[in-house]
């Protein structure tokens, strides 16, 4: 069970969040290809080691927020 | 104390463990072992036990030596393998009550032996909040098993006058260590086990260190113990049941054992001690039923009905391993021992190596004295960075320092003395130092008896050398190819053993070779204990609409839908399901009929973006929709994929009401604040949920109207799509003329609190009843797709011929340029169809395959459609089969909905299949049932919208059946009538969620606890600007209740929730059970969870907390608190 720092709330359990994939995939704007969208869409990074990623603290203050976790330690930090 | 051991009467002294009393009571041999049949006695004296597994009452499988002795307690022994008896593990033979809790502290200490009390004294002196946990009955760790004297006095007395702060869990096993300091241990009580969760900031574990033995021929006869155990059997209970042992000593430890035992009068036969003279132990003899008679030593064989091996000890690192810590191997003892800590946790004492009491004593001091002060130092304001326990940089893995200056506004205070400033003194002991053990691990014997590394699984040194011989040199395959270390003992004993012999086998180092990965638990728990009182009725939240208990009146027979319990048919005078449904759907297409549907999700939008953001979200245009009108809208995924559909009403300029489909409610508050908060976040817009603050009816039918004008007189000739705030029954709610069935409908919607008189009034008023199956042949008629139903994460709104509903003129909204993309935009998808079967009486299957006309013939057979072979269809099938078609079939599609329609008079389906238009000719297949069925439109019924308005009002001269008088209507109805007035009930009766509970929490409440609804509360949530009053539940939202006057802009929510009061000392330990947030260190209130609902905690003082819970959950939460209240 995760331990994950809100920025409203302090730190709750994982269960009281929902996990929100890798951060920092923004909305493409403009005209895209097909390859960009579909990156867009289905495409994301799987690293060993620091992961930026998105939380939303659904059965709290309901924000959105990124952390960083090291997907080998599950140690999480905040985003800088 | 009196037991019984497979039906034989026994005797016991208190404070015995079942393995003690049955070794005072001369039982040798406790069972069979599970392979091999071989007779074995006890072994151990705790929970690393690999032979004593027993049946005690309802648990199928315990170590006897972690068995507390009761009066009355009936033990079997075990042959072979266990077995779960069914009837007696059921509710009804167990009492047993078990349940959860979660703690929270500074420090957790896991060991209440020397070096667990120490740290434990260390921290609170330091100021921390601790909780020490141990697993034996009485505090002391292995100075109860030991004749040691501490400052010249027996070693308990030392143990007796500490003074340990904080929570003190005897018999609690720390079963689990798991990411970021969170330790789960299971309590044993009288009543059934409590798991407990804690969260610790940070950890010392103390948890001692395990004897172990070695493999040699014949190790595992009854009357071959570990000296340890024999030790502890002689000093703490009492029992030495033996004339004459050899110790078998390859450790120091081996040497006090002896002297122990000679104290307790058993005569020592020889120590075989390999550090001496080489001489090892090389087999034993057994008498008849092969419990040990003797001792081989080389050439020599010595009598003795005890041999007390001394492998060696193995530091308890278990927990430490689940943390994810690295162990390394000592040379210098010989064992395992912690190496690289993975979290905020230390190792103290014996599961650090060091086994020594002073040195274990003062281990423990400074463990505790640096967990204290480690919560104590850091510094920074809340919220700066990653704040609390296990958070980065708590461990000592982190590799940045800056990781580790983290918030804490908890930071403890010293309490007392500054550590090391007296009473931190560490006894003087007269224990010997201990000597480097021997390096021994397997002896080749001279006899042909097995040499045992597990004792539980039956692995033998020839196991091992088969598994090594076979190529293996991980000892994770060795584990997994021989099973050692796998048994219900998880290889407590034998782990090292194995390494070791695997090390003699392969030429390797014992470290070289490694151990297994050490997984949770570290004890056997059972599921009863993982469940606690999640079970039956709390297992999951059942919500439930301000109708229910109507529902339930009237017989309803009820369908899950999502956590929601909604009226599935009302069937009348026992009539079967089929007729139910012919009936509501016959009462709602002639007459009128209404629906709970209360469950849609519902959310007020409010903000200048409003109509502008529902642009993005919705496929359609929501920021041209008139004021007072209604819209349907269909929202994707960004990949273009249907997600959910409803209907958005504008209420004024910058304000809107979603309906969201049941299932999907908070799924869609969840979609609506994810892209608002990270793609759009400058948007003026905000969400409130109030799916439980309108209770909602539905009533459509041609006579709709009469009802309507019984409950909401002033929105009757409400035009389609438009909405009404309007009174209704008197009270000011909400009228929506929206149809989901194409006849005349409106949705009424009413506060909770009278959405039962609500519906009372509606069903008064002549409408029929009717639930889901019938909404679903309803909207099914008129081809209106179901989102999960026709629509599974791969169907775009052109697959269901709703490309009418995808906007052009919208430059963007989220799936859009999915739908260019060419899979979705290819012609060959699948599309949503209708079907009508050749036999109009015959009701498709659901999910049943659809392929070309005709019946599948002999074609490769895996890909044949084909049933079971005594179902398939031998010859032509009956009715329009147009000749068989070569095999393999491609599959064209599934149906998605079949009903019987009442309207049409036969059997209809809605299906998703490709390359078919009207007039096409299909096989369904379903379970070895072929159905000829034909492709049409996929509107069965009124394909012009002719009866969407129904019939007027009799009194306007409409041609409405029944006439101008009430005739129709209910007795209930007339009877209002006679008064003069219109059949319109005038006083509407206000129910809070809670009103059914009142007596029962009564009946519960005392002056240690008391439980009450505060109901009719009125709340409003706030967005934006703070109000300066009510509970702060976001960045920007706010929960403001009680007597006051709402201002501009704030939502009515007093529906959405309801007030459930707990007061009194026992408050929190009801609430622990189920809140996993730090009571002690919550700020007045907090949004979290209770039981498995979501909840805003309010403590308004000690003991006095308030729990905001939504009406729909408050039956569970009520549920859930007597529950709780009752194992208190
Ligand atoms: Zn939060």
């Amino acid at each position: 069970m995760l331990l994950i720092d809100c920025p409203h709330c302090g730190p709750r359990d994982e269960n009281e969040y929902h996990y929100g994939g890798q951060a920092g995939i923004p909305y493409p704007l403009g005209e895209t290809t097909d390859e960009e969208w579909a990156a867009f869409v289905f495409l994301r990074d799987n690293p060993k080691g620091w992961f930026r990623e998105r939380w939303f603290h659904a059965h709290g203050c309901r924000t959105w927020f990124d952390v960083e976790r090291h997907t080998v330690t599950h140690e999480v930090r905040k985003a800088r | 104390m009196r037991f019984t051991f497979d039906g034989r009467p026994m005797e016991g002294e208190p404070g015995d463990t079942l393995a003690a009393a049955l070794l005072r009571g001369g039982v040798r041999i406790v069972g069979r072992s599970v392979e091999l049949g071989r007779p074995r006695g006890v072994f151990t004296a705790g929970p690393e036990e690999p032979n004593a597994l027993v049946r005690v009452g309802a648990d199928p499988m315990l170590a006897a030596t972690t068995v507390e002795l009761y009066d009355g307690l009936e033990a079997w022994s075990l042959r072979g393998k266990g077995r779960v008896d069914v009837s007696a593990a059921s509710d009804a033979g167990d009492g047993r009550r078990c349940d959860k809790g979660y703690l929270h502290c500074d420090v957790l200490v896991v060991g209440g032996g020397p070096a667990g009390l120490a740290a434990a004294t260390a921290a609170g002196m330091a100021g921390a909040r601790v909780i020490l946990m141990d697993d034996q009955p009485r505090l002391g760790g292995d100075l109860l098993n030991s004749r040691t004297l501490l400052d010249g006095r027996p070693a308990t007395d030392w143990v007796d006058a500490l003074d340990l702060p904080g929570r003190v869990l005897t018999r609690t096993t720390a079963i689990g260590y798991y990411d970021h300091n969170y330790v789960v241990a299971v309590e044993r009580r009288a009543r059934g086990e409590r798991l407990w969760h804690v969260r610790a900031r940070r950890v010392v574990l103390a948890t001692g260190a395990h004897e172990r033995s070695l493999a040699f021929p014949g190790n595992d006869r009854p009357g071959v113990m570990l000296a340890s155990a024999a030790r502890a059997y002689a000093n703490r209970y009492g029992v030495a049941p033996w004339r004459r042992a050899v110790v078998f000593a390859c450790t120091d430890s081996g040497h006090e054992a002896a002297r122990d035992l000679v104290a307790a009068g058993v005569e020592i036969a020889e120590i075989v001690d390999p550090r001496v003279d080489g001489q090892v132990v090389t087999g034993t003899t057994g008498d008849a039923e092969g419990v040990l008679n003797g001792v081989q030593v080389g050439a020599r064989h010595l009598e003795a009905d005890l041999l007390a091996v001394a492998g060696g000890w193995n530091p308890a690192v278990h927990l430490f391993s689940q943390s994810q810590g690295r162990v390394r191997f000592d040379e210098d003892l010989q064992a395992f021992v912690p190496g690289t800590s993975a979290q905020a946790e230390r190792s103290a004492g014996a599961c650090a190596g060091r086994y020594g009491t002073r040195e274990a004593i003062a281990d423990g001091y400074a463990a505790g004295t640096e967990a204290a002060e480690a919560t104590r130092s850091r510094t920074g304001a809340a919220g700066d960075g990653a704040a609390g326990t296990g958070v980065a940089g708590t461990g000592a893995a982190s590799s940045d320092p800056a990781d580790r200056e983290v918030a804490d506004p908890g930071a403890v205070q010293p309490r007392a003395a500054e550590p090391g400033a007296g009473g931190l003194r560490v006894p003087e002991c007269d224990e010997r130092p201990l000597g480097r053990p021997a390096a021994l691990w397997v002896v080749e014997g001279s006899s042909d008896e097995p040499a045992f590394a597990d004792l539980h699984r039956d692995v033998t040194v020839a196991d091992l050398a088969r598994a090594t011989g076979a190529g293996m040199r991980s000892v994770e395959h060795v584990k997994r190819y021989t099973t050692a270390g796998t048994g219900a003992d998880q290889g407590k004993t034998s782990g090292a053993v194995v390494v070791g012999v695997m090390s003699a086998l392969l030429g390797a180092a014992p470290g070289q070779v490694g151990t297994t990965t050490f997984r949770p638990p570290y004890t056997p728990v059972s599921f009863a204990t993982l469940a606690g009182r999640d079970r039956g009725e709390l297992s999951d939240p059942v919500r439930t609409t301000a109708m229910h208990d109507a529902h339930v009146a009237r017989g309803a027979v009820f369908e899950d839908v999502g956590q929601w319990k909604r009226p599935w048919y009302f069937p009348q005078d026992g009539e079967p399901m089929e007729a139910a449904v012919r009936r509501e759907c016959h009462a709602a297409r002639t007459a009128v009929a209404a629906m709970d549907a209360s469950t849609l999700g519902k959310i007020d939008i409010r903000g200048a973006d409003a109509g502008a953001f529902l642009d993005l979200i919705y496929t359609n245009l929501y920021s041209t929709l008139a004021v007072g009108a209604c819209r349907y809208g269909l929202m994707c995924g960004a990949d273009g994929m249907v997600f959910d559909d409803g209907t958005t009403t504008r209420l004024a300029e910058d304000h809107y009401l979603m309906t969201t489909t049941t299932g999907n409610a908070a799924a869609v508050l969840d979609w609506l604040e994810e892209w608002h908060q990270t793609e759009w976040p400058g948007m003026d817009v905000s969400f409130t949920s109030v799916t439980d603050h309108w209770a909602t009816v539905a009533v459509a039918g041609p006579h709709a109207r009469r009802v309507i004008a019984a409950v909401a007189p002033e929105a009757v000739e409400l035009p389609f799509m438009r909405y009404a705030a309007t009174d209704v029954l008197g009270v000011p709610g909400r009228v929506f003329r929206i149809s989901f069935s194409g006849e005349l409908a409106y949705e009424v919607n009413v506060p909770w609190a009278y959405g039962r008189a609500l519906w009372e009034a509606v069903l008064a008023a002549g409408a029929v009843p009717y639930g889901t199956e019938t909404m679903h042949v309803l909207r099914a008629e008129k081809g209106f797709a179901i989102v999960g139903q026709e629509t599974d994460g791969t169907v775009t709104p052109q697959d269901l011929g709703m490309a009418w509903i995808v906007s052009r003129r919208k430059p963007e909204f989220v799936g859009r340029r999915s739908h260019l993309r060419p899979d979705t935009a290819r012609e060959d998808r699948k599309r949503l169809i209708g079907l009508l079967p050749d036999d109009p009486g015959a009701r498709l299957e659901e999910g049943a395959q659809l392929v070309a006309a005709g019946r599948p013939t002999e074609g490769p057979a895996e890909d044949r459609v084909e049933g079971p072979a005594g179902d398939r269809v031998e010859g032509p099938a009956e009715g329009g089969v147009e000749g068989p078609v070569e095999g393999p079939v491609p599959m064209l599609g599934h149906v998605t909905s079949a009903y019987h329609s009442a309207a049409l008079g036969r059997t209809f389906g809605l299906a998703l299949a490709r390359g078919v238009g009207p007039g096409d000719r299909l096989t369904a297949v379903s379970g070895g049932v072929t159905q000829p069925v034909t492709v049409v439109e996929p509107v069965f019924y009124d394909p012009d919208n002719a009866r969407r308005d129904g019939e007027p009002l009799p009194d306007d001269g409409g041609p409405a059946a029944g006439g101008r008088s009430l005739g129709h209507f209910s007795e209930e109805a007339r009877g209002r009538q006679s008064d003069g007035r219109p059949a319109r009930v005038r006083e509407a009766r206000a129910e809070s969620p809670a009103a059914g509970f009142a007596a029962r929490f009564e009946a519960v409440s005392g002056p240690a606890l008391s439980v009450r609804e505060v109901p009719f509360e009125p709340m409003w949530e706030v967005r934006g600007q703070d109000p300066g009053v009510g509970l702060r539940l976001g960045p920007s939202w706010w929960l403001v209740s009680g007597d006051i006057v709402p201002r501009d802009g704030w939502v009515d929510v007093s529906g959405q929730r309801t007030i459930l009061e707990l007061t009194g000392p026992q408050a929190e330990d009801v609430l622990i059970t189920g809140c996993p947030i730090d009571l002690e260190t919550l700020p007045g209130h907090a949004q979290t969870l209770l039981g498995k609902t979501s909840v805003v905690l309010e403590r308004r003082g000690p003991g006095d907390y308030r729990v905001y819970v939504r009406s729909s959950f408050t039956r569970y939460l009520a549920q859930w608190l007597l529950d709780a209240i009752s194992a208190l």
